[in-house]
This record gives structure tokens, C-alpha cells and sequence, in this order.
């Protein structure tokens, strides 16, 4: 049975967003922000290849394994921090129930 | 001049499809590239990445496809511009448009239809405020003609194969190269990162890891660079910084072409996907409008649709009903009709 989970985005205003989100849908984090028309470009598509949907994590626990090509993203990016990840690299599973993001300032 | 009857601008798998929908149509398309080979970013990124979502190809790998839909092209005898980025556009009296590229490169058609994609790719330069008073003049975001750096002391910095390649290539020609990495991990090849230890061992370069270069100092030109890793503060005095890293998608200056611009995309009419000015049309990622998905399928449906309009500007007089390719069969062109001439 699909269980739906918490999340909570918190804008580059300030702004927190609670969202309940599916996690029978194969989304990831990149295409939650955008479903919810929060400014998160997503310009490649889901490839790790542009980082406009960086995002930091704020709960510890939820921060889980960068892959090569999100590290190799990061290592280019702008405004990377220790807790920096790739809202599209993030898949929308039980096991980030309660997760915790800020976005990352707008590249320039 | 390049005179055609459709310019398209991006070669990417949807503007190499408008030219066999144009083609169809007896319309010819010229196209026009930043980067050096057709594809867009099937070639440039992804060419052994399969494509579930194509009709009719269950899995085709993208640079397949793209060789596909140069096939389906051939008969058409498309023209190429490849290697020079569509940088200005001009309305002429009679209301065709003259495109001309970074290089000088004149083109000229009653139709364009800018296919562009995520937009050229430029490189990421790093946020320092005075970096723009010393691009060329001690600043390089890209390496050109090498040979005229050689055994110059440098700066490189970046942690990617592109930054430790380089590094490499001018410690072994004589440079002593600083190679700047914000962390200890370099992704770039495993001999590659062995190599650059053994030529920091000898003394030919020094590896600044955990480390960013924050600051730059010069008056005409770059005179010295600060690197600051977590401890401390580095000044390296340089006259050579190529900070490498890596390309990111801007739409560039067809930013600028007086187009209606939402979200970074090029806002068309779903009539004919032609943007806010007539003659000019918008196909694949490039564009927006309500419902749009930056699917390969759509921007096929689109070039489709967007041909339908570009053959009324073209021939106002005439009258085209849709001939299915299994009645008409595909009927090319003879040869290659390029009007090239000294302007």
C-alpha cells in the first residue's frame, strides 16, 4: 500500500511549504518543488546536469548518499554547502518521511 | 550570405526533424549550431543514454537517434552552420531575417525557427565581483590555442577532468600550475589524479585542495590571485587563471531578439508555436505554453505543425494540402541549392 509522506520546502524568501507527498509515484524531490510551483527550474530535465534544483538539507538523518554524477554537478555548482543536494537525485521515498530542505540561492 | 527558406537554429533532434517536415512542404532549412557536430545534447551529453519514449522504438540509444534523424534528413539536403552560435537577428524590409553568427556568418530566409534547446552552453564563471574587468586579461574560461601558454606559471581551477587534463598538459610542458580544488576528491580519471600527485611530488605542481580562489588582484590585467581553503589565506602571485568549471545551459542572446521570455523559454501560440514575432517560431525545449512538457515527441509535433505556417509566409499564393508519405513517398531534393555569396 502506498503511503503518502511529509515534507517541507522552505523557499529562498523564507517561506516554509508543508507538502503530503506519494511515494508510489517515482518522483523525486526536483519534480516536487515544481509540481508545486515553487521557483525550482529543473532546466535538465532530471540529468544532474544544470543544479538549479539544489537544495540543503536540513535534517541530518534525511541527507542519505550523493552519486557520482550529483557530486560531479556539485563540484561545478554555485553556493555549495556540506549538507548541498540534487532536489532531482532525490527520490520521493518512505524513508524521508519528516525531511527538511532549503533551497539554494538562484544560480547566477 | 546563406539564403534558404527556413534558418533553424539549434540542431538538436527536434530542428533536424523540421527539416524533413519542411522538406515535405519543398521547403529547404538551413541550420545553425554552437556546437561542432548535429544532435544538440543527445550528442554533447547523452549519446549512450537509452530513450524509452520515442514511438515506435521500444529503447533507441539518443546518439542513434540522432543518426536516425540525419538519415531521414538526407534527402532534403539540409545546410550547416555548425560551430557558431546564432547571435543576432534582423528584420529586413520585406519582412525576411537576416541571422548572423558569432563568427560573421550571414544567413538569410523568410522563416526562422529557433530550436535551441536548453540554449548554448556557456562557461560557469565564479562569483567575484571584479572578474569581468580581467576575462582575457589574465582570466580564461576556456583553454584556446594551448601552445602560446606553455611553461607560463598558472592558476587551474576546478576538480574535473577538463582542469586536471590541463593542469597536467602545462606541468609536464614546464608551467609550475596551482591546481585549486574545493574539495580532496577529484572525479576526473584515476591516472589523471595519480599523475598530478607524482607531479606535485617533483615539485612541478601544488595541489591546493579544500580551497577556492576568492579574490583577484591586478590593475590593467590579473597580476595575483588569493586561494582561500579553511585555514588560511594564499596570495599566488599569476598573470594566468583559467578557472574550469565545466559549461551550464543559458539561453544566451537569443535572449535579446525582442521574443516574449517566461521561465528561462521562448512563450509560443500552440496554433503554430510561432513566438510574438510573426516569422519567427520557437519548437522543442526552448519554448513555453500552458501544458508544455520538454519531451523529444512534443517538439516533433510542434516542428510539424510550426512548417504548416512557415509554408503559408513563404508561399502566400499557393495552397498545400497534407500528402501522406505512404501515398507520396519522400521526394528529395536534387542537389544541394546553396546560394553562397561574398556579401
Amino acid at each position: 500500500m502506498s503511503v503518502d509522506i511529509n515534507i517541507t520546502v522552505i523557499d529562498r524568501e523564507g517561506t516554509e511549504h508543508k507538502f503530503s507527498v506519494p511515494t508510489d509515484m517515482n518522483l523525486n524531490l526536483m519534480e516536487v518543488c515544481k509540481g508545486y510551483e515553487l521557483p525550482v527550474e529543473g532546466i535538465c530535465g532530471g540529468m544532474a546536469m544544470c543544479a538549479s534544483c539544489q537544495v540543503y538539507i536540513l535534517t541530518d538523518e534525511h541527507f542519505g548518499e550523493r552519486n557520482d554524477d550529483e557530486e560531479a554537478m556539485l563540484d561545478e555548482a554555485y553556493f555549495v554547502e556540506r549538507n548541498s543536494r540534487l532536489g532531482c537525485q532525490i527520490p520521493i521515498t518512505p524513508g524521508l518521511e519528516g525531511v527538511k530542505v532549503r533551497l539554494a540561492p538562484e544560480a547566477p | 550570405m546563406i539564403k534558404t527558406d527556413i534558418i533553424i537554429i539549434g540542431a538538436g533532434p527536434v530542428g533536424l526533424f523540421a527539416i524533413f517536415e519542411a522538406g515535405l512542404m519543398k521547403l529547404r532549412c538551413h541550420l545553425i549550431d554552437a556546437i561542432p557536430q548535429p544532435g544538440g545534447q543527445l550528442s554533447e551529453i547523452y549519446p549512450k543514454k537509452p530513450i524509452y519514449d520515442i514511438p515506435g522504438y521500444p529503447s533507441v540509444l539518443a546518439g542513434e537517434l540522432v543518426d536516425k534523424l540525419m538519415e531521414q534528413a538526407a534527402p532534403f539536403k539540409p545546410g550547416f552552420t555548425l560551430g557558431e552560435r546564432a547571435d543576432s537577428i534582423e528584420k529586413q524590409e520585406d519582412g525576411s531575417f537576416v541571422v548572423t553568427t558569432n563568427k560573421g556568418t550571414p544567413h538569410h530566409a523568410p522563416v526562422v525557427m529557433i530550436a535551441g534547446g536548453l540554449g548554448s552552453f556557456e562557461p560557469r564563471k565564479p562569483l567575484i565581483a571584479n572578474i569581468g574587468d580581467f576575462e582575457d586579461k589574465g582570466v580564461r574560461y576556456i583553454v584556446k590555442d594551448p601552445d602560446q601558454f606553455e611553461g607560463i606559471d598558472m592558476v587551474i581551477s576546478g576538480g574535473g577532468d577538463s582542469a586536471l587534463d590541463w593542469a597536467i598538459y602545462f606541468a609536464e610542458k614546464g608551467s609550475f600550475v596551482h591546481l585549486v580544488h574545493r574539495s580532496d576528491r577529484f572525479r576526473a580519471h584515476k591516472d589523471s589524479v595519480s599523475r598530478a600527485h607524482e607531479l606535485a611530488a617533483e615539485g612541478k605542481m601544488k595541489l591546493h585542495t579544500f580551497a577556492e580562489v576568492k579574490e583577484l588582484k591586478g590593475a590593467d590585467s590579473l597580476n595575483a590571485v588569493v586561494i582561500h581553503n579553511k585555514e588560511e589565506q594564499t596570495t599566488v602571485a599569476t598573470d594566468l587563471w583559467f578557472p574550469l568549471f565545466g559549461l551550464s545551459p543559458k539561453l544566451g542572446p537569443i535572449g535579446d531578439w525582442g521574443l516574449d521570455i517566461e521561465k528561462n523559454a521562448i512563450v509560443v501560440d500552440t496554433f503554430d508555436y510561432q513566438t510574438n514575432r510573426p516569422g519567427i517560431f520557437a519548437i522543442g525545449d526552448v519554448n513555453t505554453y500552458p501544458g508544455k512538457l520538454k519531451l523529444i515527441l512534443c517538439g516533433f509535433h510542434e516542428a510539424t505543425l510550426a512548417v504548416q505556417t512557415a509554408y503559408k509566409i513563404i508561399n502566400p499564393d499557393k495552397k498545400f494540402t497534407l500528402k501522406y508519405t505512404t501515398v507520396q513517398g519522400v521526394q528529395g531534393f536534387e542537389e544541394q541549392q546553396q546560394k553562397q555569396t561574398v556579401k
